[in-house]
Parts: C-alpha cells; sequence; structure tokens
C-alpha cells in the first residue's frame, strides 16, 4: 500500500505528532551522544571547551533538526528523494575542484563558515534516492537485470567520486548502505551472491597488482592492509595505532580504570584519539561493562528502526527506514571492527560520539527521516 | 499503475523477510564483536593490563641532528653543538611545584622564570616534557644527574643546539633557528610531530627557514621501559632517524666576511655573482647582528636596539631592499634604445644640460652640458638628457621589457626570506594601480631610473651579469645538497645582438678608464683585471641640495654596479650605500675592492690599485679583521 492509497484522515496531525514520535529512539539516541560527551571530556584531559562544548551545540541542533524534519510528512520527503541524491552529488562534484585538503585527502566544502562533508550527505541521500526507486518500480521487474543496472550506476557514480578523494572507508559504506538497500526491496539474491565472487576476485587483483605499473591504489592504502594482516611487523610505524588502540581495550578489563583514569588514553600517542580511535578510551576506562553497554545501545537503536520498518506499510518507508539503520550500523560495526583489529584502519567514525560536526548533524536529521516515516504511517 | 492488492501483499511480505535476514546478519555481526570484547577484556585483559600497566613501554622520539650549512670550500656556517638541558614530565613528577623547588637548590632559577614553568607545565599534556633549564654547564648537568633518583619526572638529556660559528657574516643568508611558537605551528598543516618536542629549533628565517623541509631530518623511535615515576630503565629499541641534509652553499666565506668588513658602519648591501654559472659569491647587508642572539632567546633590550637601530640591522637589504637604481639604469634604457633601432651606435644627441617638457624642465645633473653624446660616452659621463630623449621614442612599455629581461623587475627565485620583485613599470601598470594615464614625464624619470623604477642589489647584479656575458644568468645560493652537486645550466643567450652589448660593456668599460669616466678614480690599474661599472645616485627627496647639508636620511642613495675583467667577464658586483651620497665617490670604491678581492681571491696587491688609492688600501686593509681561514672548522658539529 502507497500514501497515493492511504487515508490521511489517519494521519497524526498538530501536537499529536508529539505523541506519535519514535521515544525510545530519541532516548537511546540521547545515551549515545551522551557517552560521546562524557568520553570527549575525558580525552581532551579534563576540558569542555575543547570538544565536549561544540559537541552539545551540535547535538543540540542536530536534535531539533530530528524533530522538524521527522514533523515534515514522510511523502514530502519522498518526493524531495531525487533532488536530495542530485545535489549531494554536485557537491561531491564540486569537492572535486574546490575542496579543501585534510589529512591528505579532499573532503570538504568550505561555502562561508560552513564546512560540508557532501560525502556524508550521499550516504543518507542515496538511500532515500533507492527506497523512492523501488517504491515507484513494480515489485515484478525488481530482479530483472535492467532495472538492476539502474540502482547499481546510482550507487558506482558517487562511489566511483569519493573514492578518488581518496576516501576508502565512505566508498565501502556506499557500496554497502546501498546494497541493503537493494537487498530489503527483494533484489535477487544471485546478483548478491554474484557480487561477492566478484568482490573476491577484485581483491586478489588489488593485492596482485601492488607493486606493478598498473597499482590499484595507493601505498599508504596497501600500507594499511599489511599492517592489518600484521601488526606487529611494523610497531612503531602503521601497526601502533593498531597495538595501541588494543592495548588500552584490552587493559580495560571488567569495569576499567576509572574515568579519565585510562593511561593509555592519555598518552598521545593515540592519534585521532577524539575521532576514530574514541572506542579505544570508553574500552578502557569503562571496561567490558562500559564497552558492551553502548554495543547494546547501538543494537537497541537499529532494533526499533527495523520493527517500525517491518510494522511500516508503506514501501518507501520500510525501505527508507532499512536503509538509514543499516547505515548507521556500517557506522559503529565497522568502527568497532577497525579499532578491535578484526578489520583494516579505514577511518569511519564512531556515529554519535566521535567528535565531528557534519557527521552527527547528518545522522540526526536521518533519523529526522526514520522519525517522519514512523510518525506518518498509514494505520 | 495502479497495483492490485495481491501485489502490495506479496511485496510486504518480502520486505519482511529481507528485514529479518538483515536483522538476523547484524545481530551476528554484534555477536562477534560482542565476542571480541569478551577475548579482549575478559580472558587476554591480564596480557593487555601489563602491557599497559608497568606502561612501563613508552615511545620517544630522537630528534634527528639538523643539517648542517658549509661555504663553497666546505667551512662551516650553520653548526649544531651539544646542549645540557633539564626538563620536567607532569605525568611522572605528580607533585611539580615540590620537585621545582628541590631543583632550584641545584640549579640557578629565578622567581619568574618557575613561575613561567609551572605555567607552561599546566598549559600541555601531562605527558609532554617542558624544558627547565638548557645551556647547562658539566657541573650543574652532572649535579641533576647524580640527583635525579630524589627528581621524580624530571630528566637530563643531551641536545643539540643550533651555533652559527661565523656569527655576523650570515645573518640575513642563512637566518636563524628558534624555538617552535604556537604560531608556527598554526602555519602548518599536518605538523611533524617532532615540532611538539620542548623548544624544537625550526628555522624562522632565510635558508634555515625557505629549506626547512631539507635540513630538519626525520625522527628516529625509541622504546624504552620506563618505571611508575617515568625515568627510563632500559631501551627495548630503537629506530635511528635520518639527520637533516648538509646544505653547501655557494657563498665564499671570506669573500662574504670581507663585502661585510668593507661595507663598515654604512647601512649598506652588496652582492658578488660568478657570471659564469650564476653562482652567489657574497650576499651582504649591513649592518649585520649575531643570529646567535635569535637561537638562545634574545634578550628584550638586544632586541629593542636591533629594532631602534635607523640603519636597520634586522632588514635584508640585499635582497628585500627595494632603491631607485638611478643611473645604473642607464644601462637598460640604452639596451632598449638600441633594440628598438631609435639610435644607432654613432647617433649622437646634444645636451644643452636641461630639455622642457610640457612647461616643466628636466635637468642634467651637469647644469652646462654635455654637448653632442653618442650611447658610448653617454654611458661614460653618465649624461642625462641623452636618455630623456631616447626614451621618449622608445617609450616606457618596451623599456621595462628590457628591464625585466635583464632581471630587473622579476622575482629571483631563492631560498632567502621576503626576496623582493623590485617593478619595471608599464602604461597597463600604472592604470591599474593609480588610475592614472602614464605621463612622458614618467617616461623621462624612469630612463634614468627613477621614479617608478625599483630594483633589488640582487637585481642589480644579476642584470651586470647579464649585461656581461649576454647570456640569461640566474642566481643560485645552493652548490650542492648531502654532498649531490646541484647540476649547473648554462644560461641561454638574452637574444640581444653582440654589436648592442658591445656598446654597453664599452660605456661600462670608459666609465671606469676613460678620461672623462664618472668612476676613473676607483678603478683597477691591473690590466688583467681591467673593469667595466656603472655609477647611479638615486635622489631620496625631490629638491637638488648639496648632499653635505642636509641629514643622514635625506641625502641620495649611492649605487654601484661592475664586473671583470673586461676581456672574459668573470664577476660582476652590485652595491648600494644608503644615504651615502654620489655612486662614484661612496659606492664606486666599496664595490671596486670587494671585487678585487674576488678576484685576487684573497687580500689584493698593492699594484692592483690606481697609485692615488694604494696608501688608503694599505691603510684600510691593516685596519680589517678578517677571518683568518686556519681557524674556520669545516668538520661537523663544534663542542660548546
Amino acid at each position: 500500500m502507497s500514501y497515493l492509497e492511504s487515508n490521511l484522515k489517519t494521519v497524526p496531525t498538530g501536537i499529536r505528532k508529539v505523541l506519535y514520535l519514535n521515544w525510545p529512539l530519541v532516548f537511546l539516541l540521547a545515551a549515545v551522544a551522551c557517552t560521546g560527551f562524557l568520553m570527549l571530556y575525558s580525552v581532551s584531559g579534563g576540558d569542555l571547551a575543547t570538544w565536549s562544548e561544540p559537541q552539545m551545540k551540535r547535538f543540540g541542533v542536530g536534535m531539533a533538526a530530528m524533530l522538524v524534519v521527522g514533523f515534515t510528512p514522510i511523502w514530502f520527503w519522498r518526493n524531495m528523494s531525487a533532488v536530495a541524491y542530485l545535489i549531494a552529488l554536485l557537491l561531491l562534484v564540486a569537492v572535486e575542484f574546490f575542496g579543501a585538503i585534510g589529512m591528505g585527502a579532499q573532503r570538504w566544502l568550505e561555502i562561508g563558515p560552513i564546512r560540508i562533508q557532501p560525502s556524508e550527505l550521499m550516504k543518507i541521500a542515496m538511500v532515500m534516492f533507492l527506497a523512492a526507486y523501488y517504491d515507484w518500480l513494480p515489485p515484478e521487474r525488481v530482479s530483472r537485470p535492467l532495472w538492476v543496472l539502474v540502482p547499481v550506476v546510482l550507487i558506482l557514480l558517487p562511489t566511483f567520486l569519493v573514492l578518488t578523494q581518496p576516501d576508502l572507508g565512505t566508498a565501502v559504506m556506499l557500496v554497502m548502505g546501498g546494497g541493503i538497500v537493494m537487498f530489503a526491496a527483494g533484489v535477487s539474491l544471485w546478483y548478491f551472491g554474484t557480487v561477492i565472487a566478484l568482490v573476491v576476485a577484485l581483491v586478489f587483483t588489488v593485492m596482485e597488482s601492488r607493486g606493478t605499473d598498473w597499482q590499484l591504489l595507493h601505498d599508504y592504502q596497501y600500507k594499511r592492509i599489511d599492517t592489518f594482516l600484521d601488526p606487529a611487523a611494523d610497531p612503531l610505524g602503521a601497526g601502533y595505532n593498531i597495538m595501541q588502540a588494543q592495548i588500552a581495550l584490552g587493559s580495560g578489563g571488567w569495569s576499567g580504570r576509572g574515568f579519565m583514569q585510562g593511561t593509555q588514553s592519555h598518552l598521545n600517542f593515540l592519534p585521532e584519539k577524539h575521532t576514530d580511535f574514541i572506542f579505544t578510551t570508553l574500552a578502557e576506562e569503562f571496561g567490558f561493562v562500559g564497552a558492551f553497554s553502548l554495543l547494546m545501545l547501538y543494537t537497541g537503536i537499529i532494533a526499533f528502526c527495523l520493527y517500525s520498518a517491518l510494522v511500516n506499510k508503506d514501501r518507501y518507508s520500510s525501505l527508507l527506514t532499512i536503509g538509514i539503520a543499516g547505515t548507521f550500523f556500517l557506522f559503529f560495526a565497522i568502527n568497532m571492527a577497525m579499532v578491535m583489529g578484526l578489520m583494516p584502519v579505514v577511518g569511519v567514525p564512531l556515529p554519535l560520539v566521535s567528535y565531528g560536526g557534519t557527521a552527527m548533524m547528518i545522522l540526526l536529521a536521518a533519523f529526522g527521516l526514520v522519525q517522519s516515516a514512523h510518525i506518518h504511517r498509514p494505520r | 499503475m495502479k497495483r492490485t492488492q495481491k501485489q502490495s501483499q506479496e511485496s510486504r511480505s518480502k520486505i519482511t523477510r529481507r528485514g529479518l535476514m538483515l536483522g538476523g546478519a547484524q545481530g551476528a555481526i554484534v555477536a562477534i564483536l560482542a565476542m571480541r570484547m569478551r577475548k579482549m577484556q575478559l580472558e587476554q585483559a591480564n596480557e593487555y593490563r601489563m602491557l599497559s600497566d608497568g606502561n612501563s613501554v613508552k615511545i620517544r622520539l630522537i630528534p634527528p641532528a639538523r643539517g648542517l650549512i658549509y661555504d663553497r670550500n666546505g667551512a662551516l656556517i650553520a653548526g649544531n653543538e651539544q646542549n645540557y638541558r633539564v626538563t620536567i614530565t607532569r605525568e611522572d613528577a605528580g607533585d611539580v611545584p615540590t620537585v621545582l623547588e628541590d631543583l632550584r637548590r641545584l640549579l640557578p632559577i629565578s622567581e619568574a622564570d618557575a613561575e613561567e614553568i609551572l605555567a607552561e607545565v599546566k598549559r600541555r599534556p601531562p605527558h609532554a616534557p617542558v624544558t627547565v633549564a638548557d645551556r647547562l654547564s658539566w657541573e650543574e648537568f652532572s649535579r641533576v644527574a647524580v640527583n635525579a633518583p630524589a627528581l621524580p619526572g624530571v630528566t637530563p638529556e643531551v641536545g643539540l643546539s643550533r651555533l652559527y660559528p661565523r656569527a655576523e657574516d650570515f645573518a640575513h643568508v642563512v637566518g636563524y633557528v628558534g624555538p617552535v611558537s604556537d604560531y608556527d605551528l598554526s602555519l602548518i598543516e599536518n605538523p611533524d610531530p617532532l615540532l611538539s618536542i620542548p623548544k624544537f629549533q625550526l628555522g624562522k628565517t632565510g635558508v634555515e627557514a625557505k629549506m626547512e623541509e631539507e635540513l630538519r631530518g626525520h625522527a628516529g623511535q625509541r622504546r624504552v621501559e620506563v618505571n611508575s615515576a617515568g625515568r627510563e630503565m632500559r631501551e627495548l629499541d630503537r629506530v635511528e632517524g635520518d639527520p637533516g641534509e648538509n646544505l653547501q652553499l655557494t657563498i665564499d666565506y671570506r669573500l662574504q666576511n670581507y663585502a661585510l668588513q668593507r661595507l663598515g658602519d654604512e647601512s649598506a648591501a652588496a652582492v658578488v655573482i660568478d657570471v659564469t654559472n650564476g653562482d652567489i659569491l657574497a650576499i651582504a647587508s649591513a649592518p649585520s647582528f649575531d643570529p646567535n642572539l635569535f637561537v638562545r632567546g634574545i634578550s628584550g633590550a638586544d632586541y629593542r636596539g636591533l629594532m631602534q637601530d635607523d640603519h636597520r640591522p634586522l632588514a635584508d637589504k640585499s635582497v628585500q631592499g627595494l632603491y631607485p637604481p638611478g643611473s645604473t639604469f642607464k644601462v637598460v634604457t640604452a639596451l632598449a634604445a638600441l633594440e628598438a633601432g631609435v639610435i644607432g651606435s654613432e647617433d649622437t644627441v646634444r645636451c644643452p644640460g636641461y630639455i622642457e617638457m610640457g612647461g616643466r624642465r628636466f635637468h642634467c645633473w651637469k647644469r652646462s652640458g654635455h654637448g653632442h653624446v653618442n650611447v658610448v660616452q653617454s654611458l661614460e659621463q653618465s649624461c642625462d638628457v641623452f636618455y630623456y630623449e631616447v626614451a621618449q621614442k622608445v617609450g616606457i612599455d618596451k623599456i621595462s621589457a628590457m628591464a625585466r629581461k635583464l632581471g630587473v623587475g622579476v622575482r629571483h627565485d631563492l631560498p632567502m626570506s621576503a626576496v623582493a620583485e623590485g617593478l619595471a613599470p608599464t602604461k597597463a601598470w600604472k592604470q591599474e594601480r593609480y588610475g592614472k594615464d602614464w605621463l612622458i614625464g614618467d617616461t623621462i624619470n624612469s630612463s634614468i631610473g627613477q621614479g617608478y623604477v625599483l630594483a633589488s642589489p640582487l637585481q642589480l647584479a644579476v642584470m651586470t651579469a647579464r649585461v656581461a656575458t649576454g647570456r640569461a644568468v640566474e642566481p643560485r645560493l645552493i652548490r650542492s645538497r648531502d654532498g649531490v652537486e646541484v647540476p649547473e645550466t648554462e644560461a641561454p643567450p638574452l637574444g640581444l645582438e653582440e654589436d648592442w652589448l658591445d656598446h654597453v660593456r664599452r660605456g661600462m668599460i670608459a666609465v671606469m678608464n676613460g678620461s672623462r669616466g664618472t668612476a676613473r678614480a676607483s678603478r683597477i690599474a691591473a690590466a688583467e683585471w681591467k673593469m667595466a661599472g656603472k655609477t647611479g645616485t638615486s635622489q631620496v627627496r625631490s629638491a637638488v641640495v648639496d648632499n653635505h647639508s642636509v641629514p643622514w636620511e635625506q641625502r641620495d642613495h649611492a649605487l654601484f654596479v661592475c664586473y671583470a675583467p673586461v676581456d672574459n667577464p668573470k664577476y660582476a658586483v652590485s652595491l648600494i650605500v644608503e644615504h651615502g651620497g654620489g655612486g662614484s665617490s661612496t659606492a664606486a670604491p666599496l664595490a671596486r675592492d670587494i671585487l678585487l678581492f674576488a678576484l685576487a681571491g684573497g687580500v689584493p696587491p698593492l699594484a692592483a690599485y690606481p697609485e692615488g688609492a694604494r696608501a688608503k688600501a694599505r691603510d684600510l686593509h691593516e685596519h680589517m679583521d678578517l677571518v683568518d681561514p686556519e681557524t674556520v672548522p669545516t668538520s661537523g658539529s663544534s663542542r660548546a
């Protein structure tokens, strides 16, 4: 059933929208963000103004954005999906030409005082557009090759742009995020099987190309792979981050060393300790209890989103919610796997906890979409 | 297209199925993450706790030795000396004020310094060492080392610090290093972790700043085991860093030393270029200063003294200073006129002592006039009217194009601070800069190097070298890097006809050797070193008054450019004495002496001077305190 056919009278209006909010989700998001403030306070050595305070302000703005997006009817957002995708794509192209260089990659676009990272915007815009596409596409055509090709192109286009920045982490997330929506929409499992086989073949080729004149990745990317496979091989160089992160994590034990007592984290040897590696500080200072609790908070967020998607009879709403939850899942799963040494370091922040403006605002706005789908669901 | 109820039902159940599959997969991944957490934090916690606890293992950076800088003969210009210092680390010291109080009984640390150190310790992260005292004597250093067990968090260290053994001679070219400031850090994206070492020395000016990346080298790392007080117990392993590149400059330290001494107390600059390859053999700016003061942290009084001196010792006049080139610029105007075909080699212009233009009189320096002069005579006698006349026919744009071709008004690429571009004005430039039309009077002024024209001593030296050789000589300062010679490139021809250049050179030879030459008194008598030159006097104020009757800062600048030997040019020199009066009286003898020193490869024989100048030269050289080659270190680090 689609809103074209549903009875608009059942949709809540005015103050009733507030009652229909997915409240557990709001509390879970706030709890995760608070964990973030606490950890940022700790890694800055007990200084509010360095990272915590700006992060709180952004969270406030982000929550407001979430409510505004959430109270706007979902059919408006569905109609805006293609526009959102196009804007994000244009911004990505703009980054190619005017982007600022940071940490060896070209990722940011500065418009006056605002600094945005279009690749973050694209993660959500792509999910919106794919959900709208499958909402429009008659279900029986979903697995036909030509109709599969369209979303594949829509995914690969921004992925290619992001790869040239170069930002491997985001590229992986775009492909997987898009794949999740396609999977949920019911694209035949054969396609996924083929893609996985191709990826395995590609990984093999990439590793083979190393050192030849058609080398496919940057040297530093190969180095990261090496380091992942054997961190001890280069403990003073690239493997250093991983070793130190794992020492921090493991030494947390059951209940941790206590707030602000993490010795590893307070040695400045962990770079990015306020962004990509912040989970290690949590794990060191609050131990297994803290780390596992955060994992459960994240899992709770995914569970509430998934439940909301499954009870929603609107196809666009379901796919959108699954897609956003999936992207959010990729964020924390990749980050945690990375710092725990299950994955190479690819530079993905811990969502809502790591310090960073664009990511936090866009994630909260995305949860606004989830709220909108929830509030305006057909009853 | 309206979907049927059945289709809708099917698609819903498919989404539900797939959604549950996704949820299952995500749940599985969460389980894997949780298992990993459990394994690391519960099962292996003790191993990790040990690694972290003893913590024991710390990584310390080994600062690389900064690259040395030599002159072209291998004499040390910038070296490193051992520096004994003491640092304190908050994390290990615990109660910093008490430890510092104990330390003050061993070392002379003033109350004010102690407060500053406490503030610094508070401001920096707990693990970062802060320098308490440096440049300690061996006794002081060992006193701290012996008592170290009673002083938690205090580390006596031996580091390297920059030392400039030739002190003032190279202050402007080589510049100096100083401790990294927050401002320095704010300018660098992705700063090298080395820069976070307390009081790490970073190039601030000159070659030290411009070649910072090459000179700095790469940090090494040590893994050390420390006890709970932060004291090193043993070194586990060590990866040596790479020391910075050693640089060899094209400069000859003896010539540089001589040039600077010869400039004496004047506010002046001199540049000596090897015309065959562009090597800068000397580039001096006087008065100079001792760069070692800045390395050690200059005192307020010393700094104020340098800032308030009206001779501006901190400015590098040789490349930063821009002056109207005065009559030295006639070389440019003459070549532009010959190239444009405005005058032939034997054509003459009558100089009545002035010309009238738009109701204004432009005077020749010689009020009574020079009579009929050709291009060679115009240079020899520095006749202004000749240039007033030909410049009007050539036009400013062609004159300025010639200036740029000869290296005036273009920025030469040298690793020195604030190398100035100068100015060869054009009609379009004036329109853009002032929104006014170019006037014929502007051309007349420019033709004799006044008005808008601005050049640095470096550019005038390049100009002279190019006229002497007819090639586009490019100045260079770096001779070799880490023992690898920077290849010399043969300068391409300027594309000027030999006949034109020949006339200008003959004019310049006549300046020195002609019966009416303006700098005849400063010629070189030795036939094998016969020189060519051109004087210049550039006005600082507009009214013509006798130089001796006005205060110093209103007197004219004295300029001189020259090269020798005339048959087979080897060296070109440009020299300016700020507010020195006349080019022929003040600048020419100085430039000649420096040129002679370069030609003779040392203190020149008296026979090379014209008879009238020998007594003065002998007296001068007797009173000079020149550097003795025997005492100049040529090896690596020198001990303090």
